[in-house]
């Protein structure tokens, strides 16, 4: 078993950029936050002032942290072993992310799971999801 | 308006080191200028269109220009990746069918081996680019991208590690008559297969070389084709195209190449069916079998089947690629492989490639690419080339 964790603190730091700024707010409420155009109705990410299906106006919304794997990497070369993968999120974006606090092994494409904020090395949360089913992640 | 005839490619150069610590970016930039102008019985004032990308020291062209004192009416530094190359036969061959250029130099070098630049390195991160507020965290590192694809497609089509594997067993085979090759060893399914991890379900065979080194292409009007000594290769077609992520709706299951391919097929007026050759981008395995289907070899999601069992080995495949042994064992230069992937198309066409290895009646040739990030964001391009 290869036992992923959080690596709270640990994430390389994003730069900040004004359009991630609220998310980042938020975030640091524990509050998931995603955009959807004003004009279209489509949500999308990763988030931007401008919609990239019709260049409206988009609004921050509350999302579930729903979601389910749509692909994922397992880096056993890494220490600690890390993921990357793409995760669809319920209100139907799909975005990259990491999977974490689970067992690698036990990981597949179409798995639910929901969102868990990690903090990067400046404190910066990061979105990450963990599996949704407690069994599929034993405690350590 | 087409490209079909209006231009043809009549200099190719490889630069033969694979390790070149002691030389700059630059200088290898100009070695390879020198070995394609001398390559097509021209010389560097003849020189009046120039194309380079990020590979290239300094600001876009003007750095290069300057060094090799070039006297330019044309300049493109488009930038697409290790696909660039391939585009920039394209956009010089557009550039010369306007009357723009002449005689249109293309360069790429690099020497990322020396430098310690590998795939399995995160990228630097570009602070204003809108994606690094999102991304940076999970490290924007080559392979694990293309890694996504390869899952996505197991999960999709059944594609199995095996058949993935085939593609660096047909290189290996290529690249054991190639001096210059980095890894000349054939190799096996099991031998691959059984090679460490690196982005699951990757395996470091699955990655190509690190290579330094370079290559240059020179492009010509038809009349000045005619008057050299050199095999005409003609330009016929050609596509671009990019993906991304689509706002959010992230399908990993094809490539930019399903829109570069059929493009550049229809401008030369020929089917998949027709090529003798292909020179196909391999940064990874899987991105060798995302652009087959892509360009139309097979049909989208058969692509594991259609490599398997040596079908891409020349001699005794379908469909011979990559004979030079490719990015996956030969040369990978600047970490950017469209300029190889040309020149080797090259000397099919022209009948120069390793006898073993030469495509018989070889006249219809395709060469295509994706520069960037497979899984996130990437170029295409694909280029037809065919004899005269």
């Amino acid at each position: 078993m290869t036992r992923i964790t959080l690596r709270d603190g640990d994430w390389p730091d994003p730069p900040a950029s004004p359009e991630a700024a609220p998310f980042v707010e938020a975030a640091r409420e524990g509050r998931f936050l995603l955009r959807r155009c004003t004009a279209c109705g489509k949500a999308h990410w990763y988030p931007r002032a401008l919609c990239p299906f019709c260049l409206g106006e988009t609004a921050w919304e509350e999302a579930s942290g729903n979601g389910t794997i749509y692909s994922f990497t397992v880096l056993t070369r890494e220490d600690p072993v890390r993921t990357v993968a793409y995760v669809t999120l319920a209100e139907g974006p799909t975005m990259l992310t990491s999977l974490v606090e689970c067992d690698a092994q036990a990981l597949a494409i179409g798995q639910p799971v929901r969102l868990v904020f990690a903090r990067s090395r400046n404190g910066t949360p990061v979105p990450c999801f963990r599996p949704a089913d407690p069994s599929a992640s034993p405690r350590s | 308006m087409t490209i079909n005839g209006r231009a043809y490619i009549a200099g190719a150069y490889e630069h033969p080191t694979r390790k070149a610590p002691d030389k700059t970016v630059a200088q290898l930039h100009a070695e390879s200028a020198a070995g394609a102008l001398a390559d097509a019985g021209l010389t560097k004032d003849d020189v009046d269109g120039y194309f380079c990308a990020g590979d290239a020291p300094g600001l876009g062209p003007l750095a290069m220009a300057d060094y090799m004192n070039l006297r330019l009416r044309h300049l493109d530094s488009t930038d697409i990746g290790g696909a660039s190359y391939i585009a920039h036969v394209a956009h010089a061959a557009e550039a010369i069918a306007m009357g723009k250029c002449s005689v249109a130099l293309i360069t790429l070098a690099g020497r990322p081996r020396s430098a310690g630049h590998s795939g399995t390195a995160a990228r630097p991160v570009i602070a204003d680019a809108p994606d690094s507020a999102w991304e940076t965290p999970f490290g924007p590192t080559t392979v694990n991208l293309y890694a996504l694809c390869a899952r996505r497609h197991m999960h999709e089509f059944g594609t199995t590690s095996e058949q993935l594997a085939w593609i660096k067993v047909a290189a290996s085979h290529h690249a054991q008559h190639n001096p210059n090759a980095m890894l000349r060893d054939v190799v096996s399914v099991a031998d691959v297969v059984a090679s460490p991890i690196v982005a699951d379900p990757l395996h470091r065979l699955d990655c190509c070389v690190v290579s330094d080194g370079g290559g240059a292409l020179v492009v010509v009007r038809p009349e000045i084709a005619r008057s050299l000594k050199r095999p005409l290769v003609r330009v016929m077609g050609a596509g671009e195209a990019h993906k991304g992520q689509l706002g959010g709706e992230v399908d990993l299951t094809y490539s930019a190449a399903r829109h570069s391919g059929p493009a550049a097929f229809a401008e030369a007026g020929v089917t998949p069916a027709d090529i003798k050759y292909a020179s196909i981008y391999d940064s990874f395995t899987i991105t060798v079998l995302m652009q087959l289907e892509d360009l139309g070899f097979c049909e989208k999601g058969q692509g594991g089947r259609f490599v398997a069992d040596g079908n891409l080995i020349a001699g005794s495949g379908r469909l011979p690629f990559n004979t030079d042994g490719g990015g996956l064992c030969n040369n990978h230069p600047a970490n950017r492989g469209g300029i190889t992937k040309v020149i080797e198309a090259v000397r099919q066409l022209r009948g120069e490639a390793h006898p073993a290895l030469q495509v018989r009646n070889c006249d219809l040739a395709v060469a295509t690419g994706i520069g960037g990030l497979l899984g996130s964001r990437h170029g295409a391009a694909t280029l037809v080339l065919g004899r005269e």
